[in-house]
């Protein structure tokens, strides 16, 4: 573990807690953001980590060695630290800026030029530049310049607070694939403090949701998406992002309506007929007895016949189309959109039945993506979608699994 | 003599005790020099200090105030009662009216120093005494110089006035000139080298204040 933080708490003198409780796992090469209103306390946890603020109680630890034992400048040349409002020495020239830390460090001068021109190459700026002051560069060329510095002596851990919430959205863009790459590529680890939840999405490995001091939830973008802990978390990510976001993170089995209707291959036609006609369905699957999807029977296939006693083996129609339950809604919703059928059944990995999609609600969820508006789904969309939903709610099929 | 005019009786005097008139010259610059340069050695660091400790600058700076209120003439006849007569005492007193304007520029140009710019500094790890040297005094110096040059040109006039507790220099030959009958001639004799003293160091300050102003384009 790169970085542990353990029961981290921070009071102010006036008994206000501004950070409780917080604990967090950090591997190498993750990038974490830390997302919240403000006054959640996630600047006051990030500058804990370089100990620009010491906590109250709790222990940081970096590669294992607890940083409250250690020399609080040396901790801070070994740590990257880059601030909102960039903090450039307005009379040091970009070289200078850059070589800060490394001069520090008491890097030969030679070492000190070579790391400058480097680093002004990954920050996608032209060499001359180095020459130049801070006041004449661009916002975005600044921060830029801000983020590289704070890689300039190899630091692993780079703590940022809200660098990019003062630039303009493309220039912020960029600086977000900016950090991005530098966290691929040369595996740094980032702790990154947001308030901007699509910056906190794209960019991180982690989030960690945090109010009033504590944290919320932490999870992947991906899990939170899907999983939102709470209603704060919810109105955080906004219900907008949350519709958008559904055919990419929400799997088949999330919206499958449970315990379709089914039934076993010896049956009969009188039984498949009461069934249909019980549960108000014009179609029934077909599971052998370990629940394995065979086929459907539909009632048009089923007007033809009239011995009442002839197995439902006989007349199942084989060629179902079905999908995944864990596949991703975005995989599959154009194939089951073209194949225009009403309603499909869902399968687990063995082929057997777990549920079954309606068209209604598959069309609801693309509908929501497109326009970002929720649904106002009090009630099932169509009938066809009642008569399903009262099917599944009802005490359900025969070989629900 | 007395039917030359002003101006030819002035060439008149500068000739005739043109060493005299240089030797107080210098003796008024030396004086205003050491008083200023007393009072940055001490104000200066005090500045830093409530800088640093902002509770104490409203005391520090209200203090300051206090001291230049005294008028100077009282000033000095306060403290000629501790020190005595001569230039001592007048250098005291410069001493003394330089600390509010060099505490204050001082303390002004610490604090208008960008807090990012500081943060940054020491969330890079620079040790209190690397931020100062490398951060604060850099971006603040040509405030402090500011501080310098006024309490140097307010310094000059104190030194002038000096004379009547017998520090010599240009305030003498205005003495004598107040003192004699028609004297204008010997007056000015004092005061215009006083009016250039003043310009000058003004003048030669304000350029080293623009040389010191932190360089922040790479143009010129």
């Amino acid at each position: 573990m790169l970085l542990s933080m353990e029961h981290l708490n921070k009071e102010y003198p006036n008994g206000k807690l501004a950070v409780d409780d917080f604990n967090l796992q950090v591997d190498r090469g993750e990038f974490i953001c830390f997302i919240g209103t403000s006054g959640s306390g996630k600047t006051t946890t990030m500058r804990m980590i370089n100990r620009m603020l010491n906590q109250t109680s709790g222990t940081i630890k970096i590669n294992g060695k607890d940083i409250s034992k250690m020399d609080p400048v040396k901790l801070r040349r070994s740590i990257g630290y880059v601030i909102q409002n960039v903090g450039l020495m307005p009379h040091m020239t970009i070289q200078e800026n850059i070589e800060i830390v490394p001069k520090l460090l008491g890097w030969s001068k030679e070492k000190r030029a070579k790391q400058a021109v480097k680093m002004i190459d990954l920050a996608q700026l032209p060499q001359e530049m180095l020459n130049r002051y801070p006041g004449e560069l661009s916002g975005g060329q600044q921060q830029r310049i801000g983020v590289v510095r704070a890689l300039a002596a190899d630091q692993d851990i780079i703590l940022m607070d809200e660098p990019f919430g003062a630039l303009d959205p493309i220039t912020r863009e960029s600086l977000q694939e900016l950090v991005k790459r530098l966290q691929e590529d040369l595996g740094k680890t980032f702790i990154f403090v947001t308030h901007d939840m699509d910056e906190a999405l794209h960019l991180a490995t982690r989030v960690v949701i945090m109010s009033h001091g504590k944290q919320v939830q932490v999870d992947t973008p991906n899990n939170i998406l899907r999983h939102p802990a709470n209603e704060f978390v919810t109105n955080l990510i906004g219900e907008e992002r949350l519709i958008r976001a559904q055919p990419n993170i929400l799997s088949v089995s999330q919206i499958m309506l449970k315990n379709p209707v089914a039934i076993t291959p010896d049956k009969t036609l009188d039984d498949a007929i009461d069934l249909m006609h019980s549960r108000r369905v014009d179609t029934l699957l077909v599971t052998n007895a370990e629940g394995v999807l065979e086929g459907y029977v539909d009632l048009d296939d089923i007007n033809r016949i009239t011995d009442a006693t002839t197995p439902v083996s006989r007349f199942t129609n084989r060629e179902v189309f079905y999908v995944q339950a864990s596949s991703l809604i975005s995989d599959t919703v154009d194939r089951i959109l073209k194949q225009g059928v009403k309603n499909v059944p869902v399968v687990d990995a063995k082929k057997h039945l777990v549920g079954i999609v309606t068209r209604t609600a598959l069309v609801d969820i693309v509908y929501d993506a497109l326009r970002g508006a929720p649904a106002t789904d009090e009630e099932p969309a169509s009938p066809i979608n009642a008569d399903i939903h009262a099917a599944a709610t009802h005490e359900g099929g025969e070989s629900s699994q | 003599m007395k039917d030359m005019g002003l101006f030819s009786q002035l060439i008149y005097y500068f000739t005739h005790n043109g060493m005299y008139v240089l030797n107080q010259f210098n003796l008024t610059f030396l004086v205003s020099i050491y008083g200023v340069l007393f009072g940055a050695i001490v104000g200066i660091p005090i500045g830093i200090w409530i800088s640093q400790n902002r509770k104490l600058s409203p005391i520090i700076i209200g203090i300051a105030n206090v001291i230049q209120t005294i008028p100077s003439l009282a000033m000095l006849s306060i403290l000629m009662l501790g020190l005595g007569l001569g230039q001592n005492t007048v250098i005291a007193t410069v001493f003394l009216y330089s600390l509010l304007p060099i505490i204050k520029n001082t303390y002004t140009g610490m604090l208008s120093v960008d807090p990012d710019v500081l943060d940054a500094g020491k969330g890079m790890g620079m040790t209190r005494f690397q931020v100062m040297k490398t951060i604060r005094i850099p971006l603040s110096l040509s405030v402090i110089i500011a501080g310098i040059r006024n309490a140097l040109v307010l310094g000059i006039g104190i030194t002038v006035i000096g004379s009547f507790i017998g520090s010599g220099g240009l305030g003498d030959i205005i003495v004598r000139g107040t003192n004699a009958t028609n004297g204008g001639a010997i007056i000015l004799a004092g005061a215009l080298p006083t009016a250039l003293m003043a310009i000058i160091t003004d003048l030669v300050l304000s350029f080293i204040e623009k040389r010191l102003m932190p360089k922040t384009s790479s143009e010129n």
